[in-house]
This record gives C-alpha cells, structure tokens and sequence, in this order.
C-alpha cells in the first residue's frame, strides 16, 4: 500500500513534465524538423557568418558610422511606429466592432490592402501621395518622415487585425455589470476592456515592430537611401552583399535579430503585466 | 425604497416590448417578474437598471425620479444570467471593483470583501479566478460583488438560468435566505413558475409586454386575473367551459348530479401521481389524483367515471380569444 502511495505523486510528475504520446511525439518530430529547415538552421547559418571573420570584424561591421545610423533609424522609427499603432490600432479596430455606419464593409476591406499589396506598389502609392507632386502638398522624398510614413502604412493591420476578433468575442454585459457598479466609460475601458485586449495588443506590436525592421519594397522610392540620414538596415544589408561584404551583412542582421527578440520578450513580459494587475 | 415603474413603453424597432407598465415595488421585498420568454420582463429590469432607456415614461427608485439618472449613478445591483465575471480578477477583486471605484479606504474594502465572501461562502476561494469556480459559484461571487456598493435595489435577470436543476434549487433556497438576512429591495426575473411561486413575497406576471396581474403567490394561485395568469402558474384543464387545475376535478365512479360524465382513455402513473384523461362530450379533460386515490377508484382504461369540480376550486371561465389550456 505504502509503495502504491509513493509511487503516486511521482507519476503525477512525470504526466506534468511532459503529456508526449507515441503519436504526439511523432507529431513534435515533424513540427522541429519543418521548424528547423526553415528558421533555426537559417538562422544558426547568419549567426555563424556574422562571428566567422571572428570579433573584430562582426564590432568593425557594426560599429561603422553609415552601418550605426541605418540601424539607429530602423528600430527608432520601428519602436515610434509601433507606439503609434498601440495606440491607432485599438481605436480602429474599435470602431468597426462596435460602431455600425455606412462605407463600414468598404473601410473593413481597406484595412487589409497594405497586406495584399506588393511592397513595391505600397512605395508607388506613398511616392505618387508623398512625392515632390504631391496633390496635397506635403513632399516627404528623401526625408526622415518618409520612413516613418511608409512604416506606418505597411503595419497599420496588425494592431487592428488582432485586437477585433477579440473585441467582437467580449461579452457586453461585462460592461454593463462595471457600470451597475458605478465604473465610468473609460474606468471600464481601463480597468475591464483593455486587460482582455492587452495579449492581442501585445501580439499586434510585435509582429509590427518585426514588419517594420524589415521593410524593404514600401520606403527604397520614397525615402531616397541616403547614406546616415534616410538609409534602413534592409537597404544597408543589401547594398553590402552588392559590395561582396557578406560578413559585415551577416552582422547587421544578427544585431537585428537580437533587438528583435528582446523586443518580442520585452512585450511579452509587460502583456503579462497588465493582464494580470486588472 | 419602493420602485414606482409609471406609464412606461418600449420598442424596439416594430417589436413592442413593453406597453403602458405600471408597477410599484415594494420596499424591502424579494418581487417576481414572471412571464414567458420575450414577454418583456427583462426588458422591464434592465429599464429599471438604467441600462436601457424607455421611449417614455418615468421611474422613481425610492421617491427620486430616476428617469434620466445613467447606470453609474442609480445605486441599483445589477446580477446577470451569465454572470459577466471580469475574468482577469481574482474572486476578491471582482466583489471589490464598486468599493474600490468609489475610492473607499484600502482596509475598509478588505474588510467589506472579506464579509461578503464569507455570507456568500465562497470565503475560501478569494484569490481563485472566476474561471476556477463552478456556475453556482460565480453567480454567488456576482451577487457578492453587487451587494458590495450596498445598492438600494438588486436587480437579478434570470440568475439562476444557467446553472442546472439540482445547483438551481439550492441557490434558490439560498437567495430567500440571504435576502431574510440583508433586506434590500430585490426584483427578480424568471420564466419559472415555480421558482417564484417558491421564493417570491410578491408576483407580477408581464405577458407581451403588459402587466397581466400583481400579487402574492397565493394571491395568483387562488385568484388569477385572467385565463393568462391562470395557465401561466400551473396546469390547466377545462371542464364546463371554465379553466380548472387537474387536482380540483373530482372523479366519481357513480352518477352524480350535475356531473359530466365521460370514460377513462388513458391513465399514466409518474411516481406517486396518477394522470388521468377523460374523454367527454365536451372534449378531453385532464385529472391528476394520487396513487392510492386512483387505486381505491378502480381507475383504468375504459371506466365510465362522473366530473365535477372540488369545493373551493379555482376556476376561471374561458374566454373564447386565449388559446391557453
């Protein structure tokens, strides 16, 4: 009897530690085998290429003036274009669950055209709407600004495109009980809404800040590619492969790679925050 | 702190969901709204909450016009079919979000929490997560958290809808008794008879968006107003064109005078009860009697057997436009 008692929360363990099947663990093989083609031996293969003419040349590669300005205007103009949309993104997403007006079904399609477009013709667009003949005046070419706006238009979805379905899913009577209980419209938005929307919120923001430390197609005709003032990291990649520098490329990307992640886990940490304080 | 509900309407698009209703309250009593579904009754709670706005209309929450007044600011507890838990937050935290909005001292909150988890016994599960409670708890920490701001009315839409026959009958039980203790003004809906019947001190029954009757249990079980109320509350069969309860028909084996006669054609026996259909000139008509009254009869399939109602029998007469019975 004794031994059958031991035994048990030992078992239990083990369950916890791991719930692998022999099917489910075939299941797991494939899932890292596909994963690994992909991503992690590409990955391993820049990793390694970035550190292969050893560490002075990965810091000389890095520390260049032209190579530090792209990556300082990259994730600078990727973090403010993510804080823009953290905020943008809710209200719109709000307005098409919440709010019913008409052109809605239109304004629900438009929404999702910076995903369909090619790159390249997003960088049309921004260059006939942004250009020197601009119909509105505002001429951005070979600007800071120019960044930022073909930025803002390539992320625009994610924020909203995360955050609806969950809205559409909250109950109302949530809202209405925080009412009954004397909450105001924005103490309920605060305290009860954006709690549930803080994961999706969290989500959307990294997989903008992500799309905006890429781009490449949207920002090459508007912004001009000027060396230390409108330069990106993806123009500076490319022109170093151009130029045979495979090492100095292979660095830049995996600096990218790591302000990535620690972006990705920094948002993360603080979605867990904010869901968990209420 | 009576509620004076006065010549209110409500539509909703075409749909009439509440016609003319005037209702008073009274203070300090567990009230019914009792109706079928889509009769309006919710409609009539949730104006009263503030969460929805009459087209026209007044309603008064002890003495004061509450007309205008928003949600926020009725002082009304507010308990849902669905509990609309915050799900982020701990059980505690939910029956503290009204205390601690109106900025209450930290201890005092505490205090108050502590209290409510205990009368409503869920002291134990204070920092549990609402999703880590079973449906009769939640409803429970619900009611916990809008007794928490001392409301001067609670208002409960269907708080028992959802939970399954068993747990709804003791929250039942539970809710008279919680309100014997606290006191507080309470309304609640149901589509139950029985529910009410059981636990309400005063029943107002809305049909399509009218008030049909308003009484105590009693009051609508003897004396019902229309053939509405009386088919809403319980069982009815006809018997010389008046509406009359199974139980209160009278069956002998023997001509009587003024009895209808008629033969047995089906008799059905569900645990102590025996039901008996009576095929008549005039129709069927449906008895309901004990075990050992229907042996001691002799009752059974092909018996000719004479009706008449019981002495003191609520009956109704048929009015020829319902199509209740």
């Amino acid at each position: 009897m004794t031994s059958i008692e031991l035994g048990r929360p030992a078992k239990i363990r083990r369950s916890a530690r791991s719930t692998l099947t022999p099917v489910s663990g075939l299941g797991l093989g494939i899932a890292m085998l596909w994963f690994s083609l992909l991503v992690l031996i590409p990955l391993t293969a820049v990793m390694v290429t970035a550190v292969d003419g050893g560490w002075d040349t990965f810091w000389a590669a890095v520390t260049n003036a032209q190579t530090a300005a792209a990556i300082r205007l990259t994730v600078f103009t990727a973090v403010g274009v993510t804080l823009v949309n953290i905020v943008m993104g809710p209200i719109i997403a709000w307005v098409l669950v919440r709010d019913r007006f008409p052109g809605k079904a239109v304004l629900e399609i438009l929404i999702d055209i910076p995903f369909a477009l090619p790159t390249i013709v997003a960088g049309l667009v921004l260059l006939s709407l942004y250009g020197s003949d601009s119909p509105i005046g505002i001429d951005i070419v070979n600007q800071r600004p120019a960044v930022f706006v073909a930025f803002l238009f390539v992320t625009l979805p994610f924020i909203v495109r995360m955050v609806q379905p969950v809205l559409e899913e909250l109950d109302r009577d949530v809202e209405e009980a925080a009412a009954s209980l004397g909450a105001s419209r924005f103490t309920t938005f605060r305290r009860v809404i954006l709690p549930s929307l803080t994961p999706a919120i969290a989500a959307g923001a990294a997989l903008s800040f992500a799309r905006g430390v890429s781009e490449y197609g949207s920002l090459v005709l508007l912004s001009g590619n000027l060396p230390n003032k409108t330069e990106v990291t993806s123009v500076r990649i490319l022109s170093s492969i151009e130029n045979d520098q495979r090492a100095s490329a292979a660095a830049v990307a995996a600096v990218l790679l790591v302000i990535s992640l620690v972006v990705i886990v920094v948002l993360d940490i603080i979605q867990r925050r904010v869901a968990r304080r209420g | 702190m009576s509620i004076e509900v006065a010549g209110v309407n409500k539509k909703f698009g075409d749909f009439v969901a509440l016609e003319n209703v005037n209702v008073t309250i009274p203070t300090g009593q567990l009230t019914a709204l009792l109706g079928p579904s889509g009769g309006g009754k919710s409609t009539l709670l949730r104006i009263i909450a503030g969460l929805e706005t009459a087209d026209s209309g007044t309603i008064s929450i002890n003495g004061n016009d509450a007309t205008r007044l928003p949600a926020q600011k009725r002082n009304v507890g507010f308990v849902f079919q669905h509990y609309a838990v915050f799900k982020h937050m701990t059980v505690a935290k939910n029956v503290a979000f009204g205390l601690e909005i109106r900025k209450r001292p930290k201890a005092e909150v505490a205090a108050r929490v502590d209290e409510l988890l205990k009368l409503v016994h869920l002291g134990q599960f204070a920092h549990r997560l609402p999703s880590q409670l079973s449906g009769g708890q939640r409803q429970r920490m619900a009611l916990a958290r809008a007794l928490a701001v001392e409301p001067q009315v609670l208002l409960l839409d269907e708080p028992f809808g959802a939970l399954d026959a068993k747990v709804r009958k003791e929250l039942r039980d539970w809710l008279r008794r919680l309100h014997d203790e606290v006191h507080v003004t309470t309304v609640f809906v149901t589509h139950d008879q029985e529910e009410a019947l059981e636990v309400a001190d005063e029943i107002v029954v809305i049909n399509e968006g009218r008030v049909e009757q308003v009484g105590s249990p009693d009051q609508l079980y003897d004396e019902p107003a229309n053939n509405f109320v009386m088919g809403f509350l319980g069982e009815v069969t006809t018997l010389n064109g008046r509406l009359v309860r199974p139980h209160d028909v009278e069956v002998a084996t023997s001509p009587r005078p003024e009895a209808l006669t008629g033969t047995v054609s089906r008799v059905l026996r569900i645990g102590f009860e025996v039901r008996a259909t009576v095929t008549t000139e005039a129709g069927d008509v449906t008895t309901v009697m004990t075990r050992t009254h229907a042996r001691s009869l002799g009752l059974e399939s092909g018996v000719q057997v004479w009706l008449s109602e019981a002495a003191g029998a609520t009956t109704v007469p048929v009015e020829p436009t319902t199509t209740v019975g």
